[in-house]
């Protein structure tokens, strides 16, 4: 038969007409951010026209104290909100996924809120709470980042427990049994067979609380001190005058860590011995 | 399920630290803005909680109604755009083999993973009137010029600040929430009811329309609700690439506390915000339970 | 091989005319052929199984006939037409998938309904079509109710009519038995074969379940790894098997590697080393001679005889001396009601399955564990098999 095979009447992805518009949708997403990566090497500074190769704009976010200082601030409120979201997070999902107790529907639909309440919301709550208990707004580096840490684990840790918790739903309750059954103790048990089963909610769950903190600007915008800058804000504050290579620089290398944050994410989901009920 | 009290130290030791942190954190911050929404600016700092309805009231004037209804109509038609993109590349994500689908699924998730102010920002170096748009078309333009066509001088457009640079901001912004939604409804599909309209005789136009989508109307309503929401809420997308006057109610909302330090009126619309929100999502899960029934067999 | 012998004609609205031929017929995904150079006929009227293990490639073969998968080579004729890059919507062969693929959002009436929109018919006869083929499948009462209102049973009805009211010119079934509990599957035999026979349709079936084919289709296509391993009636398939594996597939057998050591036109005897003996044909297995060959023989078709310590070697009156009788215990007995399945192990060691009859309410207690027995067989009960 020399005529070309067909497409079967359901594999929509090979038709032509479908690849197109997903290749204009990829565009759509990725055009941007790809020409802002591009234009952060481009050795001039009105941006637009492609004068030569050059690194000179990274070497000035890292001589820009400012920005340098906003990107780390902001690197240690995502570590410090992923550690305590993940403990906070997988403890929630655990109780609900675990023990019948009073109020119960309450917390499980309470906890849903921090996820679907519009940000500006939560960011004039921060700003008042914080307000009315007069926090101290001159506490010394690194405490002065606490208000802002507080606010993310706030708004982390359930999103958190919503993975670890669809990952415990696949936790066959008779490997618990088993493990109580041949001598261990309740704790033994908890670390030994359901931490393991776990492990990879808890490692999507970092990740996800890690990018959620990088990534917000509204909630920071509210809860931070006037002496705190954030990279978000600091980038928010030098959006508003202009566009320059030296954003594009800084924006670059936060799309970078991202990149690697899933990546790293990816591969532990992929390397882990749970794989087949991941 | 185990009952707390058949082991009560596991379960307090379990339970205690993410309620208290809830309660102390999430509860009383939205307890305080509630309270403060029936409140009453008494001094520079001062706020009497006086239990008026006043500022509620506020949210009544007109000038007040059309940065609500603006909220709702810009969020609404970028939602609309964001089904009409998505639904194509989630019936793609569907049925293509395991790796084209995750690798869809990853190109299409990464940009929801940068930084939201990043991709704004992209999109305004893009757009701006020195922007790569603009460039392109003054090339072309110039192309054109020097073919003799007299065209005279290229006039940037103005892509900016304006409420169809929300509209695409916020559709920019939101695709995912929509593609991830539709992928999961249609997903759950059972194939053969495609095949067996498609072996009765329709086309697969017809397909889509009387099987397809009555089928994934729960998705589709789901993915409706996730996309509207948040993008009725944004407040990057309007603060950045709207014009001075292009309003939405977080812009709104962020006045109040940032410059016109009316922290009662800008509680009730935290709140307004709030209540439309949560009204939405109990209608996703009123749909969401029904379209269970529906496919229950 | 004797066809003839099967006559038992299930359908009476067989033809004598092809109405789908299928040539070379081969699918690949990827470097795997589900479907491996195919080629059968289908004759207009049948009731025709397509029987194998789970991914021996029957479903995606009828696949290829409704259209929902394209060949990688070979065509597919319906009618005498090649149908092999008509989409699915354009073939006039309808399926009743699996799972029934009951619209669910659309009540009985509309699922029915639902083809007839596309034939260019007023509505009137719609109507009319959809209430007939209702009836056909008793469902004329519940016209109105929604799938999830009914019973699985009820929802392959709703299938089958919805597919029938097409008027096809051939009908597919997907493992058309499997959703359904034991006794209703018994039932559903029975009213699938008589429903064929009233519309006379060609029905294709796919079935994992020997038992279901052999009960329901005029012919049986057996395949194995993609490729057709026999096509016979049901009673050539059990009694004639082609080779090993349709040998073993259908029915339980006694297999063992032989060596042929006589074979004229009337007559041959196979060295059976796992044995200590030599297996009699009373008729000729010309052409079996070079590569391995197995001797099967069905359990049902071996007689038990008492064996005591000082008894003499009995004969098979229609075999030569030494042949097709053999020395055994008796080690595990299944109880079955209508026969009883007996255990046997050999002086060899090697192990054999006999069956018997319960005819009388006392016969399962003619044999009990560790009797001693041997085991004859006539000449014509034994099948040469080769790969």
């Amino acid at each position: 038969m020399s005529k070309k095979p067909q497409r079967a009447p359901l594999e929509y992805s090979k038709s032509f007409r479908l690849r197109a518009w997903i290749a204009g949708v990829l565009l759509f997403l990725y055009s941007p951010l790809l020409i802002l990566i591009a234009f952060s090497f481009n050795d001039s500074k009105r941006n637009i026209v492609w004068k030569g190769f050059t690194f000179k704009w990274y070497v000035k976010v890292f001589e820009n104290d400012a920005l340098r200082e906003a990107l780390f601030n902001s690197l240690i409120i995502a570590v410090l909100c992923t550690i305590f979201s993940v403990v906070l997070g997988a403890l929630a999902a655990f109780v609900l996924w675990r023990f019948k107790f009073p109020m119960k529907g309450l917390l499980e639909s309470g906890l849903n809120l921090p996820i679907v309440v519009p940000e500006i919301c939560m960011g004039v709550g921060v700003l008042m709470f914080f307000n009315k208990i007069h926090w101290p707004n001159d506490l010394p580096w690194p405490i002065s980042l606490s208000q802002i840490v507080i606010a993310h684990i706030t708004f982390s840790f359930p999103f958190v427990a919503v993975v670890v918790r669809a990952r415990l739903e696949s936790f066959n309750k008779e490997l618990e049994a088993a493990a109580l059954d041949l001598g261990a103790s309740q704790w033994r048990a908890f670390t030994d067979v359901i931490v393991p089963h776990m492990t990879p909610g808890l490692i999507a769950g970092a990740l996800l609380a890690f990018t959620l903190s990088l990534d917000d600007f509204v909630i920071t915008f509210f809860a931070s001190g006037p002496g705190t800058i954030t990279f978000p804000i600091k980038v928010y504050s030098m959006v508003r005058f202009s566009v320059t290579p030296e954003v594009n620089a800084a924006s670059t290398i936060i799309i970078v860590l991202t990149l690697i944050a899933t990546a790293v994410a990816m591969k532990f989901q992929d390397t882990s011995p749970n794989k087949e009920n991941a | 399920m185990q009952n707390w009290f058949e082991n009560k130290r596991f379960f307090w030791a379990t339970m205690l630290a993410p309620t208290v942190w809830f309660l102390a954190f999430f509860v009383a911050p939205m307890a305080l803005v509630w309270a403060y929404s029936f409140g009453e600016n008494a001094g520079p700092v001062n706020i009497a909680i006086t239990g008026t309805f006043g500022n509620y009231a506020k949210a009544f004037r007109p000038e007040i109604i059309q940065v609500l209804s603006d909220s709702v109509v810009l969020a609404f038609i970028a939602t609309l755009i964001c089904l009409v993109l998505a639904f194509p590349v989630a019936i793609a994500m569907t049925f293509a083999d395991d790796k084209t689908k995750s690798w869809l699924l990853l190109l299409i998730m990464l940009p929801f993973w940068t930084n939201l102010l990043i991709r704004t920002y992209a999109l305004i170096a893009m757009m701006r009137t020195e922007g790569f748009i603009n460039f392109s078309f003054a090339f072309f333009h110039n192309i054109a010029v020097s073919l003799g066509f007299n065209l005279g001088d290229y006039v940037p457009m103005e892509l900016l600040y304006n409420k169809s640079a929300i509209v695409i901001g916020l559709v920019y912004v939101h695709l995912p929430f929509m593609v991830l939604p539709l992928y999961a409804a249609l997903d759950k599909l059972d194939r053969s009811l495609i095949e067996a309209s498609l072996d009765l005789g329709a086309g697969h136009m017809t397909t889509m329309w009387k099987i397809v989508v009555p089928l994934a109307l729960p998705g589709i309503a789901a993915g409706l609700v996730i996309t509207f929401i948040p993008a009725m809420g944004a407040y990057l997308t309007p603060d950045l690439l709207g014009g001075p006057n292009d309003l939405m109610i977080a812009t709104l909302i962020e006045r109040q506390f940032k410059r016109a330090n009316d922290w009662p009126f800008g509680s009730a619309l935290s709140f307004i915000l709030m209540y439309v929100t949560l009204i939405f999502f109990a209608l996703r899960t009123f749909f969401e339970a029904r379209g269970g029934k529906v496919s229950a067999h | 091989m004797p066809d003839n012998l099967a006559s038992q004609k299930k359908s009476s609205v067989v033809k004598d005319e092809t109405i789908i031929k299928i040539e070379n017929l081969t699918k690949r995904f990827g470097k795997v052929a589900a479907v491996d150079d195919i080629n059968l006929e289908i004759k207009r009227g049948e009731f025709f199984a397509l029987l194998g293990p789970s991914g021996c490639g029957k479903t995606t073969l009828l696949r290829m006939i409704a259209g929902f998968e394209v060949p990688t080579e070979g065509k597919i004729f319906l009618d005498g037409v090649d149908v092999s890059n008509i989409p699915p919507n354009k073939r006039p062969v309808n399926t009743v998938f699996q799972s029934y693929a009951v619209f669910p959002h659309l009540s009985v009436f509309d699922n029915v309904a639902y083809g007839l929109q596309f034939d260019n018919i007023s509505k009137s006869e719609q109507r009319d079509r959809v209430m007939a083929a209702l009836e056909d499948v008793k469902l004329e009462h519940l016209a109105e109710r929604k799938p999830d209102q009914m019973s699985g049973g009820q929802r392959q009805r709703v299938a089958l009519a919805r597919a029938l009211v097409k008027r096809p010119k051939v009908l597919l079934l997907d493992e058309p038995l499997s959703a359904l509990d034991a006794k209703l599957r018994e039932a559903m035999r029975f009213e699938l074969t008589e429903l064929q026979d009233r519309v006379g349709v060609t029905f294709i079936m796919v079935t994992h379940d020997q038992d279901e084919a052999l009960a329901m289709a005029c012919r049986c296509a057996v395949m194995d790894r993609g490729r057709l391993m026999q096509l016979a009636t049901p009673s050539t398939l059990y009694e004639f098997p082609a080779n090993k594996f349709v040998a073993d597939f259908i029915g339980s057998v006694n297999m063992f590697e032989g060596k042929l050591i006589l074979d004229e036109p009337d007559k041959a005897i196979v060295e059976v080393e796992e044995l200590g003996g030599k297996v009699f044909f009373d008729h000729g297995v010309l052409g079996a001679e070079g590569g391995q060959i197995f001797v099967g023989i069905r359990p049902e078709k071996i007689e038990l005889i008492k064996r005591t310590k000082d008894m003499k070697k009995p004969q098979m009156e229609d075999s030569p001396e030494d042949c097709n009788v053999f020395a055994g215990v008796i080690d595990n007995i299944s109880y079955l009601g209508s026969e009883s399945i007996y255990e046997i192990t050999l002086d060899n060691g090697r192990r054999m399955q006999v069956s018997r009859p319960n005819l009388s309410r006392w016969d399962q207690e003619d044999f009990t564990f560790n009797d001693e027995v041997w085991l004859g067989f006539h000449g014509d009960s034994p099948v040469l098999l080769q790969n």
